[in-house]
């Protein structure tokens, strides 16, 4: 019987590191344009419309920085959890933890103005994601509670948490009732970036900020080593001396506090207010933003770019073709598979063989 | 019907599809595998039992469909991770997305039909003992199928050869293979039952909970079946412990606010989650009976060397 | 310049009062839910169909379904200004500020926004309907109905547009029985099939034998259906979903308004406006009155025709609030203020109002 087999390459490949987003590219167009042809359009405007229309104007540009930053943000701090093999896969309530926690000020506190309330903000932000990010770590480290589980169920209790703040406490009072804080003042508002062509905002520039140092970090750096160390090999790691508990705490509250800095950035800067619900999902996208992006920084930030353009496209090309919402989505989930089954070329070789008899080996790489 | 009988019946409709869906998984995940995509499949699993039962007028029908397409679905998924090995969480949020969009596309043309619904069962005399009566037999086949389900699971894990070969799959997959045993064969197979479980699952959403195809009605119930399955740390009595665990805070938390406590309804609705936490803490503080049942190379990937 | 010329001569054509031809005219709108939900989305979208149909070619229309409140709207919106959307409706509470701070960089598209309150610039609208009023109507049909003198309420979120609805209908309900009780459960939620049965099942577990709801799936009618007792639709026609069990369904008909509003901005005669509009304009309307004796028929189309000839307002007085103390005295109808930001229950609901 004949099977497809990966062999593992004794290196990664560089040539199919450099070539795989071309090829998963190259599939998904072909892939894009049967589907549309399938649905009676012109697959040739309908992938105009999804990857190029977007581009092609300012706005649209400042927008997809806009869309991206979130993802950017969550996607490098979630990639510490996942190098150090620590599941958190509740981005998107540490995201409203720190929208939360960063809104106290213009909210409760609308009188206070001075120049210093945004930076506190930001701050506050921070450490609501990250006090909300240790809670999973925590009960991981002192109970062994599995983290993949508590880090989830914790994003239900962040959103009823925020909904009843809106619809509670924090009600505006001047807004007929209506679920929705006060809209933040002029002091609490996220500046944009080049306010003359558009409204992105320096959410971007945290997002690349924060994607080189953790670059830094992850790469040139010892923590980069025993993050990297301890994910592959608890046991090597704690024989070199470093602790995985220590780690634990470490990596999930990067994670939320970066979570925290996106969710108060998206609030200050592109909402002003707070709402019933703020992220339409960015930290579960996050979780397949780092992926495509290998656990790399910097690949993120082109995986984050990727995704966020294909939003883009999909609306535009709802739009334009009247392509339906459901279509732009199936669309976007085969980019994704493309794009995951094509990085399977860089660590191994496809062989088409017989069985025989066979030599054992486990791989692990990254989140094993 | 007593009022106690009724909120049981209740619960247990509320509790069989996420029972269904998370044996499928549970099984999944002893084999090593995990599959996020539960969601996605289930989805497609509702709109493909719908759609075949309304076409055939059969639920039955409806439900083998639905079986089929959600294995088949799944196969999407086992294709990229076991033989193209990419990364599990990846893909298998990957095919929720899919999963969402696909069944919305199929069922456009179904909205706003009323479906046909599976019947329950009814045995003349049987049924109508008081309390028990419609709770043991007169409720849809679909409970009867998830009980014994859940049985015949834990029969084949922990009393069968293969049982016994895909947990060592999913415990040390390198020295499974070295026993000749095909990891990914065993990992195929199991995937496809998760998948098949799901598809039935999304199925008793669309034929018997609300028999009615809206886009998106699985409402978020493919996730709660994943956490079910870590929450029972990977025993099935004890994921159908949990399924009407939940099911019962569900819906004890509407009849809390029938009677009219006055109590924040976001603190009510977060209960369930708080308590999931909570009992999970309480279980996975004995620390050497859960890890002894977590399957050691979950979320690992596997390729034999040459 | 030929599509002026020819906007010019339509102007005048029906100034003049002839049916004629409009330059084409492009109007897009904006959904927060899937238009396959079979509720708000779903009736809005109806609403654009029936504008199609009434105006023909010389309409051209866009559409985006699923567009998440907050950083995604005003993405969308702003796509749709430089598409070449003549006017842009918004559909949801949550549009609004995007909506606003769109039009202020778009001055020459016209903007509508459902169910808001703020127009800070000139070519911002805002509309709702009075549902409320036909609130009114199911709750006199389920006091004489019921048996056990008790109703159930699926509530999603206690928003004023929610409270209002359920005082409307203790209010109608008691008009018939004084001693009517109304059970109020929130699900939190506007559209999560399974869970909005759950709360059906709940309520007639509790002793309930009418049922309504302020969610948007067909849901809670199947549980009525399958469990015998009566129950209202919402938003569209429920009637395929229960046969023998829909009273009648509080209808949001969004084609008149639409017509109207597109039509306007043909003719160049749009202008700012706040509209609240209810039976008497077409925006609320009633399926038809099953599953009820005549008696009770009859009655529901007579308060019916009251409200719509503005004879009788749902909250006319006397009114006493939920902790007895009073909102409104004989003769006082209440003010669009406090209806807009309602936040209290009447006397009679079995619930304490989430705060």
């Amino acid at each position: 019987m004949m099977r497809i087999e990966l062999v593992k390459r004794p290196q990664h490949s560089v040539l199919f590191s450099a070539l795989s987003p071309f090829i998963a590219f190259g599939l998904t167009l072909v892939a894009g344009a049967i589907l549309f042809a399938i649905l009676g359009k012109n697959p040739a405007s309908a992938l105009y419309f999804y990857f190029i229309d977007p581009l092609t104007e300012v706005w649209s540009l400042h927008e997809l920085a806009i869309k991206a930053a979130p993802l950017i943000l969550i996607a490098v701090g979630l990639s510490v959890c996942f190098l150090s093999n620590n599941w958190n896969i509740g981005a998107e309530g540490q995201f409203v933890m720190g929208a939360v926690a960063g809104s106290i000020l213009p909210v409760l506190f609308p009188e206070f103005q001075s120049w210093i309330v945004l930076p506190l903000m930001m701050l506050m932000g921070i450490a609501g994601g990250a006090a909300y990010g240790a809670i999973p770590a925590w009960l991981k480290v002192r109970f062994s509670t599995n983290e993949i589980l508590s880090s989830l169920m914790l994003v239900y209790v962040a959103q009823l948490f925020l909904d009843w703040l809106v619809r509670g406490p924090w009600r505006n009072p001047e807004g007929y009732n209506f679920p929705e804080t006060r809209n933040f003042h002029d002091y609490a508002v996220l500046p944009e970036i080049l306010s003359s062509s558009g409204r992105a905002h320096w959410g971007f520039l945290f997002a690349l900020i924060a994607a080189v140092v953790l670059w830094f970090l992850l790469s040139r750096t010892l923590k980069g080593f025993e993050i990297k160390l301890l994910g592959q090999s608890p046991r090597a790691g704690r024989f070199a001396g470093f602790s995985s508990s220590k780690m634990v705490f470490f990596a999930f509250m990067t994670a939320g506090g970066l979570a925290g800095l996106a969710g108060i950035s998206e609030v200050a800067g592109a909402i002003g207010q707070l709402r019933p619900v703020i992220s339409p999902g960015y930290g579960f996208t996050a979780i397949i933003v780092a992926f495509l992006g290998r656990l790399n920084p910097l690949g993120i930030v082109a995986a984050g770019l990727v995704l966020a353009l294909s939003y883009l496209g999909g609306e535009a090309a709802q739009i334009s073709i009247g392509v339906s919402d459901k279509t732009a989505r199936v669309f976007q989930g085969m980019l994704l598979f493309f794009v995951l089954a094509s990085d399977a070329l860089i660590h191994y070789q496809i062989r088409i063989t017989r069985p025989q008899t066979e030599r054992t080996g486990e791989v692990s790489h990254g989140n094993a | 019907m007593g009022t106690l009988e009724a909120v049981l019946l209740t619960i247990a409709t509320a509790a069989t599809p996420l029972l269904i869906a998370a044996v499928g998984e549970l099984v999944v995940e002893r084999s090593g595998v995990l599959n996020l995509g539960v969601e996605g499949m289930m989805v497609m699993g509702a709109v493909t039992g719908f759609a075949i039962a309304l076409m055939t007028g059969s639920a039955w029908l409806g439900l083998i469909a639905a079986i089929i397409v959600g294995a088949l679905f799944s196969l999407l998924f086992g294709f990229l991770t076991l033989t193209l090995v990419t990364n599990q969480v990846a893909t298998g949020l990957a095919l929720t997305l899919l999963g969402l969009g696909f069944s919305g596309m199929l069922g456009e043309g179904f909205v706003g039909q009323p479906g046909v619904k599976l019947a329950s069962v009814y045995i003349p005399g049987l049924s109508d003992i008081p309390l028990v009566g419609k709770l043991i037999f007169g409720q849809d086949p679909v409970f009867y199928i998830s009980i014994a389900l859940t049985a015949a699971v834990v029969y084949f894990l922990f009393k069968t050869r293969a049982g016994l070969t895909l947990r060592s799959v999913g415990d040390n997959h390198g020295s499974a293979h070295a026993l000749g045993i095909s990891v990914i064969g065993i990992r195929y197979m199991a995937v496809m039952f998760g998948g098949g479980c799901a598809g039935l699952s999304g199925a008793y959403l669309s034929l018997v909970y609300t028999p009615q195809w809206t886009e998106n009605m699985t409402a978020g119930r493919g996730w709660i079946a994943l956490a079910l399955v870590v929450f029972a740390s990977w025993r099935p009595w004890r994921v159908l412990a949990g399924a009407y665990l939940f099911g019962a805070v569900t819906i004890g938390q509407l009849h809390a606010q029938a009677l009219g406590f006055g109590i924040p309804s976001q603190l009510l609705s977060s209960l369930p989650y708080v308590a999931t936490i909570i009992v999970l803490v309480l279980i996975s503080r004995n620390k050497r009976l859960t890890m002894m049942n977590t399957p050691a190379s979950l979320g690992r990937p596997f390729v034999p060397d040459r | 310049m030929k599509k002026t010329l020819l906007a010019l001569t339509a102007a005048t054509l029906v100034s003049f009062g002839a049916t004629a031809a409009y330059a084409k005219t492009k109007a897009c709108f904006i959904y927060v839910g899937p238009i396959g939900d079979f509720g708000w989305s779903y009736q809005h979208h109806q609403g654009l169909l029936d504008a199609e149909k009434a105006m023909g070619d010389e309409l051209e229309t866009a559409y985006l379904e699923s567009v998440p409140e907050g950083a995604d709207a005003e993405r969308a919106i702003e796509r749709f200004a430089r598409s070449g959307c003549n006017i842009i409706f918004t559909t949801s509470f949550g549009y609004m500020d995007a909506t606003n701070k769109v039009a202020r960089r778009f001055p020459k598209v016209k903007f509508e926004h459902a169910t808001g309150y703020k127009r800070e610039h000139d070519n911002v609208s805002t509309y709702g309907s009075r549902f409320y009023e036909g609130r009114y109507v199911q709750g006199e049909i389920a006091a004489s109905i019921s048996k056990t003198g008790v109703a159930g309420y699926i509530a999603s979120f206690p928003i004023p547009e929610v409270v209002r609805g359920i005082n409307s209908f203790i209010l109608g309900a008691q008009s018939v029985n004084p001693d009517f009780k109304l059970k109020v459960v929130w699900v939190n939620t506007w559209f999560d099939p399974g869970k909005e049965a759950d709360a059906a099942k709940a309520l007639i577990d509790q002793g309930v034998d009418v049922i309504t709801q302020h969610t948007d799936s067909t849901g809670p009618m199947q549980v009525a259906a399958e469990r015998g007792i009566k129950a209202f639709g919402q938003a569209s026609d429920m009637i395929n979903f229960g046969k023998e069990t829909q009273l009648t369904s509080i209808v949001d008909d969004w084609g008149p308004y639409y017509i109207e509003r597109i039509e306007a901005v043909a003719k160049g005669s749009w202008d700012q406006k706040d509209t609240w509009a209810g039976m008497k304009e077409g925006h609320v309307v009633m399926a038809e009155y099953t599953n009820m004796p005549d008696d009770v028929k009859a009655t529901a189309a007579a308060t019916e025709a009251k409200i719509k000839s503005g004879e009788f307002h749902p909250f006319s007085g006397p009114i006493t609030k939920q902790d007895g103390s009073e909102w409104l005295k004989e003769g006082e109808t209440a003010d669009i203020g406090t209806m807009l930001g309602m936040n209290f229950y009447v006397k009679g609901v079995d619930d304490t109002l989430p705060q």
